[in-house]
């Protein structure tokens, strides 16, 4: 094998942080290995983010100018080749799992109680296969990645989920499946053409030993079609979200967090890394589609949010309508979109993950998500109102907070391509408002009337810490934009070269 | 050419009939007191077939045997670099089969000395019918296979379900032969020859396609390949477990190997007669199999419905034909039945109160009592559902890569919508193993169930995942020879 295997260390470290307490719960039974998994997960989890720093100063060490840095290559079989690498932006969504990860950890040691140590493995597993989704340079190895994270996330939910966890699992895993098979096919399809499963390659459009076009535009609609059918399913994408709230309603908390936080910015991540570099005439001529059902998904799943009565389902169709931005901000084709999708994916990792840890906090405590049973928190929790006030500000896309950048520049961006789109779009920003600001007043605001949240505890110096960082990301990045956008510039370039859009 | 060297040339097949004989002599001696010792035996007679098919595999061409017959000009035994692939799996998994057997046999009042020598004597009708050169030694082949399982299935005397089995099995599986000789009759009475070469080289001609369509309809029965499934789920529910654990496994990928061989061979010439018949019972197959299993509740018909699936997968190579799907099949049939071993005889191998598990909920919260072997199953589980990175996605993979290339996009289609529909009961298995509280508890298992679910599911994953281009390069270099 090639290249500094920093990627290779980052990828499965955590695998071998599961091994361990694998091994551990084999051998020493479920007590044992259930309270040494806490302290082995979350130094795993934390090893991983700061062999994840490392890689990311590496990344910005290097002045080679390549579009891919890091990478370690060693051949696998037929076409295909193990081939990790990154560019800003995947270094960027790496850095954010690898940094939400072990305050999943931190959150779930209190929240899960039955088998402690099996979760903990499948959160190792799942967070092993999701730096591999950012980091694969071949086409065959991402989907391994790709569709090896249902399997965890199957598991987290049906496991440790709410009541309804049969068949939100069974949803989430085959909704996701039946789009990641079309994907497959389309992959064998270009694999079987080119010869070649590399992404270079494949980006580079040009057949790598005769040097004809590889897909010509006709061909690019249907590859780009059944691509679309998985990420826009991952994503996800009106009118194929339903799975979403489901899954998000029955996961534990730190599922939630996960699933919304970067689980569903592989569907972002797939468009701008494969559909519009290897497939740009198609994504041209979908542009119009696009920019409709992203349009559709923040109007429609905003109105839905207002009418929702547990709060977890709000979030999450909130989580449809910011990914609504993303689609649009992408389907821009202009610097200032892309950019701002990018930033978007990454402050509505972090604004999503607070959002759903700050319901795993009244969570914990009542047993309940009914709106309806909460109100007047604030005369109980003044501490945690304050932090739920920032994140629903946040969310909202208030100036100051990382939600405000990425909504207003893949709102630019898109006025810049069509005026329409954007009009559009900046509804959801008012609809935001109302359903965000109508969830926070009837939670925490008015007279405590429920005689059993009288005696409700403010946050635990944990769920402080955890909120708090996360507190300090959203404004932080809300304030210096300009940390995502140094890192992420060059592969917005490199996508717009791809697409012949430059200039625009 | 001499009678020895026709012999050394079918070392495999004559390890195990020489062996299959002494036995015969052995147990009438022993009784059953011996039996123990006779599977022992057995396995070791196995294995050195599976050694010596290997052997031959080296030597990386084709072996002749018994060509000076007048009656049959092409030679009556010709193994091919692709039948000698075919054959190495099938012997290895009969042997891995029947060495897991031991405490299900014991648990059942089934140790009696017949049962390691009808083992046996299938494995080498499987290998007999892979290495026929004529319609003549494929029919013996077939039916010293067929007339073993008959009996197998059967094996449990005083257990109606199991004689069930066993009768309907021999009903329709001779139903099937007759198809099969009938058809064979066909072809031989409009090209003149019984063997393969000279059916390949007979002109084309509405008999010898009406020959071929009831060829085909024979073997299908013999691979459960929709419509001729029916009897699957049946005889799998009857049949003890362990027998069903060996049906499933050694006899299968020699059924696929060979529809594959005689119509790569024999009909090579005549494929426009049969890709499209071969496509739809590939698609039938596929999804049959998938929708079949969702409302049944019994682990062996659910896995039988599965293994009819599996099934229809490896045909999508088969309909696309020699040069893109030869290797893909044996590397799908390969990855399916390691992986299947290891989740029958995981699975069969539960036994509560002394009786054998059958119902999904029997699986209960099988994490929290053996949770060693629980994860095996979802791992053997996911590489049957063909989901990575467990090792059968590349199975999945060459099929689905052969049926793009053979331009047959609509059966790759129907392959991925039979994937997601299955995954509906492998999740469901799967569920109950993770996700039930746990019921009554289960009797102690042996070791060798342990041993096999371990290897299997450790070469699923992570062993294959990684080096899965030394299997690609086997089953390229069957395919080429």
């Amino acid at each position: 094998m090639t290249g500094p295997l920093i990627l290779t260390l980052t990828t499965f470290l955590p695998l071998a942080g599961a091994l361990v307490i694998l091994a551990l719960r084999i051998v020493g039974g479920a007590t044992m290995a259930g309270s040494a998994s806490k302290g082995i997960a979350l130094l795993t989890s934390l090893g991983t983010l700061a062999v994840s720093i490392v890689a990311l100063n590496m990344f910005l060490g290097d002045t080679s100018g390549d579009q891919y840095l890091l990478v370690d290559h060693a051949p696998w079989f037929g076409g295909s080749s193990y081939k990790l690498g990154v560019d800003g932006m995947a270094i960027a969504l790496v850095v954010l799992t690898t940094a939400l990860t072990p305050l999943c950890i931190l959150q779930s040691m209190k929240s899960i109680e039955d088998r402690l140590a099996e979760y903990m493995i499948c959160f190792l597993v799942l967070e092993a296969l999701m730096i591999g989704v950012f980091c694969a340079m071949d086409l065959i190895l991402f989907y391994v990645f790709f569709e090896g994270g249902l399997i965890p996330m199957f598991l987290i939910i049906g496991v440790w989920g709410g009541k309804n966890r049969l068949y939100a699992a069974f949803k989430f895993f085959l909704y996701t499946l039946l789009g990641s098979l079309l994907l497959l096919i389309a992959i064998i399809y270009m694999a079987a053409v080119a010869g070649t499963t590399d992404v270079p390659t494949l980006q580079a459009g040009l057949h790598p030993v005769t040097g004809a076009l590889l897909f010509p535009p006709e061909v690019q609609t249907w590859l780009w079609l059944a691509f679309f059918a998985s990420f826009a399913v991952k994503l996800p994408m009106w009118p194929v979200h339903t799975w979403l709230p489901d899954a998000h309603v029955e996961a534990p908390t730190a599922g939630s967090v996960v699933l919304a936080a970067v689980l569903l910015k592989m569907g972002g991540y797939g468009f701008l890394r494969f559909s519009l570099p290897m497939f740009p005439d198609a994504s041209l001529l979908f542009q119009p589609l696009m920019f409709a059902l992203s349009v559709i998904a923040i109007v429609y799943a905003s109105l839905v949010a207002f009418r929702q009565t547990d709060i977890k389902k709000l979030v999450a169709y909130s989580s449809v309508a910011h990914m609504g931005f993303v689609t649009l901000g992408i389907f821009s084709f202009n610097e200032t979109g892309i950019q701002g999708a990018i930033f978007q994916m990454i402050s509505h990792g972090i604004i999503s993950g607070a959002l759903f840890f700050s319901v795993g906090v009244i969570y914990d405590r009542m047993h309940t998500r009914e709106i309806s049973f909460y109100g007047g928190l604030v005369h109980r929790m003044p501490v945690y109102a304050a932090l739920f006030m920032l994140f629903s500000m946040a969310n909202v896309g208030l100036p100051g907070t990382s939600g405000f950048v990425g909504e207003i520049l893949t709102m630019v961006g898109g006025f810049q391509a069509s005026t329409w789109a954007a009009a559009g779009a900046a509804l959801g920003v008012i609809f935001s408002a109302v359903y965000m600001l109508t969830l926070y007043r009837r939670v925490v605001f008015g007279e405590m009337t429920n005689e059993k949240l009288m005696d409700i505890k403010d946050v635990t110096l944990l769920e402080f810490f955890i909120l708090g960082l996360l507190a300090i990301s959203a404004i932080g990045f809300g304030v210096f934009p300009g940390l995502v956008f140094d890192l992420t510039e060059g592969s917005t370039n490199e996508v717009l070269r791809m697409i012949g859009q430059v200039g625009q | 050419m001499d009678f020895l060297a026709d012999i050394n040339n079918a070392a495999p097949e004559a390890i195990l009939a020489g062996f299959g004989l002494v036995g015969l002599l052995i147990g009438a001696i022993g009784g059953d007191r011996i039996s123990g010792l006779l599977r022992l035996l057995a396995v070791v007679a196995l294995g050195a077939a599976t050694a010596a098919a290997v052997i031959q595999f080296g030597r990386g061409e084709s072996i002749s045997a018994f060509a000076s017959d007048p009656l049959a000009p092409d030679g009556l035994y010709k193994a091919t670099m692709f039948t000698i692939f075919a054959k190495v799996v099938t012997y290895g998994m009969a042997a891995a089969a029947l060495l897991m057997s031991g405490g299900a046999l014991k648990s059942s009042q089934m140790e009696r000395y017949e049962y390691p020598l009808l083992i046996v004597f299938a494995s080498l009708g499987a290998g007999m019918m892979l290495s026929a050169n004529d319609l003549m030694t494929l029919y013996v082949g077939i039916e010293t296979l067929s007339l073993s399982s008959y009996v197998l299935a059967a094996f449990r005397r005083d257990s109606l379900k199991s004689a069930e089995a066993g009768l309907k099995y021999f009903v329709l599986g001779a139903l099937a032969s007759g198809l099969l000789l009938y058809g064979s009759s066909l072809v031989y009475g409009f090209t003149g020859g019984t063997g393969y070469a000279a059916i390949a080289a007979a002109p084309e001609s509405i008999g010898l396609t009406f020959g071929l369509v009831f060829v085909i309809c024979g073997l299908a029965f013999k691979a459960s390949a929709a419509p001729f499934h029916i009897w699957t789920p049946d005889v799998y529910e009857g049949a003890p477990a362990p027998v069903v654990a060996f049906f499933s496994t050694a006899p299968k990928i020699a059924a696929v190997g060979l529809l594959a061989h005689i119509l790569f061979t024999a009909f090579g010439t005549h494929a426009a007669s049969w890709q499209q018949i071969v496509a739809i019972i590939s698609a039938l197959s596929m999804l049959i199999g998938a929708f079949g299993a969702l409302m049944q509740s019994s682990i062996k018909r659910i896995l039988a419905y599965s293994s009819i699936s599996n099934v229809g997968f490896a045909l999508i190579g088969v309909a696309a034909g020699v040069e893109a799907g030869a290797a893909s099949i044996l590397v799908y049939m390969t990855l399916y039945v390691v992986a299947t071993l290891g989740m029958f005889g995981g699975i069969l191998a539960l036994r509560r109160g002394g009786k054998a598990v059958d119902q999904v909920s029997d699986l209960n919260g099988l994490v929290k009592s053996k949770p060693g072997i629980a994860l095996g199953l979802m791992v053997l589980i996911f590489s049957v559902a063909g989901i990575p990175p467990a090792a059968g996605f590349w199975g999945k993979l060459q099929v689905f890569t052969a049926g793009i290339e053979a331009n047959l996009l609509w059966l790759v289609l129907a392959g991925a919508l039979a994937s997601v529909v299955s995954l509906g009961y492998y999740l469901r298995l799967v569920w109950a193993m993770f996700m039930k509280p746990p019921g009554d508890a289960l009797d102690k298992t042996d070791a060798s169930v342990g041993i096999i679910v371990a290897i299997t599911s450790l070469a699923m994953f992570p062993v294959l995942t990684i080096f899965i281009q030394l299997l690609l390069d086997a089953a390229a270099r069957a395919a080429g020879g």
